[in-house]
């Protein structure tokens, strides 16, 4: 059989942690073959060691039939391997061209007009409609994603690696890129796609190597496999993809938001005479395009931002002008849009991250002295409950975990505490099939506790999964809050776009 | 089971530190050799010069004092996420108010110690605590700020010292402190045979270390401080106050570098002097740097680069080296421990190696046991 790239045996190990263990990953010339994996179930790991950013402990590498080297990133070039990195490697005031030939510049006078041309012609051939003139600064993500598919290009890749490339894009722009990717596979080009979006799996890939914790479990042929026979290779058990959850009942008013406005980044009015009511015992979900205010309004409720006017009231405490923690008492969690910049303090390690808001209290702490035996317990138990895997338990910095481990951690630490009301934002960006139904599990539960729980997702799928009435806003106004079960996307997603639902106006 | 027991290598802080210390000698070394004279006998004089007599040694001990202050104020603030250059602004600040007090009041020599020690800090910490403020309330950054602070520190000593404590030749130093207005105390003079440099600022010194170190790693106060200097967006979020933190991070960093300027000023030298800007306040960067910002390694490596800074004169005295070749070693210290990272890799490979090479051996072992 003609494989372009064979890892065979690979194995590799960080401190308390069997990253990779036994994996075969055969790919074949001209083939899309997607590796497929929980967060943290070493995908990455595994295109790092063929990428040259790692060493494997052991194994070996094959391509084309014969045994090679690679070392660090250069080997890796050298044997026509490209990969294009979740977070881009470009700089943002650099033309396309500059960023393309940046450490290929070759003689010491630059000769841009060639490369320029050069690139192109590329970007025509496989139709990636790029002007290699434009400033990378100027252009839109999914853009610049191009614009790292032609730095592959432009060294002649023949392997190309693409490290979870739709977690940046609009619906739009990955239905662009699957057709990319096709495009490149017509050309002969083999391509890695690390995933754990099973549709698109499902759109372009051949063949299917399967990872869970760290052993390869399978290799599937993707046509004649179905999404939830991948989705329960990956997590090892069944997997359900809705949400299991009875009916509501909801109770009294737990958050009253009243005529709020909020100005956003740019002094303006970013939320616009906002009022809402989250009773106990349901989940509201906030439908709406990103950047139409839910940050301003999540973070003005939370405590981030100055409220301008109205008033926003918890189990009928005025908290408008109250400090973060003052909220945190009158029983407001929160699990922040983004993780690692509020949700953790990524060089603290778990124990500490989990009694961040909690540390200055009793049992925590005594006369301003830590309680070191009560936080490991506490941090145990959150460990235990909410199955946050890391390396070295509680002592492993909050920074070393997967995504999903991370958002685990904080979500555990959000509930635990039983707040009377609990604010998420995107609890499941970037999350795989597995975290996301525990985490879905776990709002429900919340939920059917007899607490109030507010849920901002730029994803409908999952407003429509979870909530028990949905609050579109649109432009910071709130459009209209209608009962999940009496609405479809199209009606939802038409008030997202600013069409009222009342009538013509 | 076993592989708990035998302990994986691991490269750590001290290890860096060394590396970085040996480095510092060898470069030392050769320049000693480029100058044509030999570089372990030169070594011998700078230890002797530092060490070889209870005297000495009670000198050392007194430039010491003051590195570790200053290097104790440095490593603070780093762990609390900011950068005080402004240390030695910090000293003379808390040098002159201290000096000033000693000169006005006429109390008996405990409690004076006390007092002084007492306005020091305070003085320290309000030089610490405008930077704080504009930080926290305007966002100017604290290298910025600090660095102003220290040369208003400069120009109010620079005036305020000859109008008001003038001495009676000099125009460019206060009048020396008398004996009973000092840190110096005749117990600990008489300890290191009649050194006139060691003073109980040591005491304080240690004691702010283990304070300090008490501090950070065991109440509620450094948790917070800690988490504002590593995610303050995170700190927000979770309900600490981050613009409290920065000010009273900034004040105590101020604080520690003032009593520095104690120790220095009523202690070391008794005096103080106009149009100097301490160069301790930088040299405890380094001294931070080196101790890689953790109380107790503030203690090593201050005194590490005290017995340079003392030695260093008798070095150059008994052999061609100049003095500066001390400085020149602490130099290429602070590189090498600017560069840790380059020192944590070289580490890392080689305990892998040895981890390997042991795996082997235990699992050799075990299958005899299992055999067994």
């Amino acid at each position: 059989m003609d494989y372009s790239i064979e890892m065979l045996h690979i194995r590799k190990e960080f401190p308390g942690i069997v990253a990779n263990d036994d994996i075969s990953l055969q790919v074949k010339k001209g083939e899309i073959h997607a590796i497929l994996g929980e967060n943290g179930a070493g995908k990455s790991t595994l295109m790092s060691i063929l990428f040259g950013l790692y060493n494997a402990d052991k194994g070996e590498i094959k391509i084309n039939g014969k045994k090679v080297e690679i070392n660090n990133p250069n080997d890796a070039t050298a044997h026509k391997i490209g990969m294009v990195h979740q977070h881009f490697q470009l700089i943002d005031t650099y033309t396309v061209t500059e960023n393309i030939i940046l450490g290929k510049e070759g003689s010491f006078i630059l000769n841009k007009k060639d490369a320029s041309q050069k690139i192109k012609d590329l970007s025509d051939k496989y139709g990636l409609n790029i002007d290699p003139d434009s400033i990378i600064e100027d252009i839109t993500v999914g853009m610049q994603q191009r614009v790292e598919i032609l730095k592959m290009l432009y060294v002649d890749a023949d392997i190309l690696i693409f490290d979870e490339p739709t977690a940046v894009l609009t619906p739009q722009e990955i239905d662009d890129l699957l057709d990319i990717m096709k495009g490149l596979k017509k050309e002969g080009k083999s391509i890695i796609l690390i995933t754990h979006k099973l549709n698109e799996i499902k759109a372009v890939a051949d063949r299917c190597t399967v990872i869970r914790r760290g052993k390869m479990i399978d290799v599937v042929d993707v046509a004649s496999t179905t999404q939830s026979q991948m989705a329960s290779l990956m997590v090892g058990r069944p997997v359900n993809f809705k949400v299991d959850k009875s009916e509501a009942h909801p109770g009294e008013s737990i958050l009253e938001i009243k005529n709020l406005n909020v100005l956003n980044a740019k002094k303006i009015l970013g939320v616009k005479d906002f009022s809402l009511t989250v009773r106990a015992g349901e989940i509201v979900g906030i439908a709406g395009v990103d950047g139409n205010g839910q940050s301003e309004l999540i973070e003005a409720v939370t405590g981030l931002r100055k409220i301008e006017s109205g008033q926003v009231l918890i189990s009928s405490k005025d908290i408008t002008h109250v400090p973060i923690r003052e909220r945190n008492e009158a029983g407001l969690g929160h699990v922040p849009e983004d993780r690692q910049k509020r949700g953790l303090v990524l060089e603290y390690n778990l124990k500490d991250n989990f009694v961040i808001k909690d540390y200055y209290h009793s049992p925590f702490s005594k006369n301003g002295i830590l309680q070191q035996p009560v936080m490991k317990e506490y941090g145990q138990k959150i460990i235990d409950t909410f199955d946050v895997r890391s390396g070295e338990g509680l002592d492993s910095l909050a920074g070393k975990l997967s995504g999903g481990n991370q958002q685990k951690a904080i979500v555990g630490r959000e509930i635990i505490g039983n707040p009377k009301l609990l604010i998420v934002v995107q609890p499941t960006r970037g999350l795989d099939v597995g975290a996301i139904e525990f985490i879905h599990k776990q709002i429900v539960n919340h939920r059917d506790a007899g607490n109030a729980v507010l849920l901002i997702s730029f994803e409908l799928d999952e407003i429509f999964n979870l909530s028990d009435r949905i609050a579109v806003i649109s432009d910071g106004k709130l459009m209209d809050v209608v009962n999940t079960s009496d609405t479809d996307e199209r009606s939802v997603g038409l008030m997202m776009a600013g069409v009222s639902s009342k009538g013509d106006k | 089971m076993s592989a708990k027991k035998n302990k994986e290598l691991k490269s750590n802080n001290f290890i860096i530190a060394i590396s970085a210390v040996v480095l510092g000698l060898i470069a030392g070394a050769i320049l000693i050799l480029i100058i044509g004279e030999n570089p372990f006998a030169s070594f011998r004089y700078l230890v002797r010069g530092a060490l070889m007599s209870v005297r000495r040694t009670g000198t050392t001990l007194a430039i010491t004092t003051t590195l570790m202050l200053v290097g104790l104020s440095i490593a603070f603030a780093f762990k609390t996420g900011l950068f005080n250059i402004g240390a030695s602004g910090q000293i003379l600040a808390g040098g002159l108010a201290a000096t000033t007090v000693a000169f006005a009041v006429d109390i008996p020599h405990v409690p004076l110690i006390f007092l002084i020690l007492l306005t020091g800090f305070i003085a320290g910490a309000i030089w610490g605590l405008i930077p704080g403020l504009l930080k926290a309330f305007f966002n100017v950054h604290e290298v910025v700020s600090t660095i102003m602070m220290n040369w208003i520190a400069y120009w109010v000593v620079f005036y305020f010292v000859p109008a008001f404590l003038k001495g009676p030749s000099l125009e460019t130093e206060s009048a020396g402190l008398p004996f009973e207005k000092t840190l110096r105390v005749s117990w600990l003079t008489e300890l290191f045979d009649g050194s006139n440099y060691i003073n109980v600022g040591l005491i304080v010194a240690i004691i702010a270390v283990i304070v300090i170190k008490f501090i950070m790693d065991k109440t509620t106060l450094g948790f917070e401080l800690k988490a504002v200097g590593y995610n303050r967006y995170g700190a927000e979020y979770a309900g600490i106050r981050v613009n409290r933190s920065v000010v009273l991070s900034m004040m105590i960093a101020g604080g520690l570098a003032g009593l520095a300027g104690v120790a220095y000023y009523c202690g070391y030298s008794g005096k103080i002097q106009i149009g100097i800007l301490p160069t301790q306040g930088f040299d405890g960067i380094a001294v931070a740097l080196l101790g890689a910002s953790s109380p107790v390694g503030v203690v090593f490596s201050s005194f590490f680069f005290g017995i340079l800074q003392a030695g260093k004169g008798f070095m150059s005295g008994n052999t061609l080296v100049p003095p500066e070749i001390a400085d020149t070693i602490i130099a290429v210290i602070i590189y090498f421990t600017a560069t840790s990272v380059m020192f944590k890799n070289f580490w890392d490979k080689r305990f892998k190696k040895i981890n390997e090479k042991r795996n082997i051996v235990q699992k050799d072992s075990n299958s005899i046991e299992e055999d067994n």
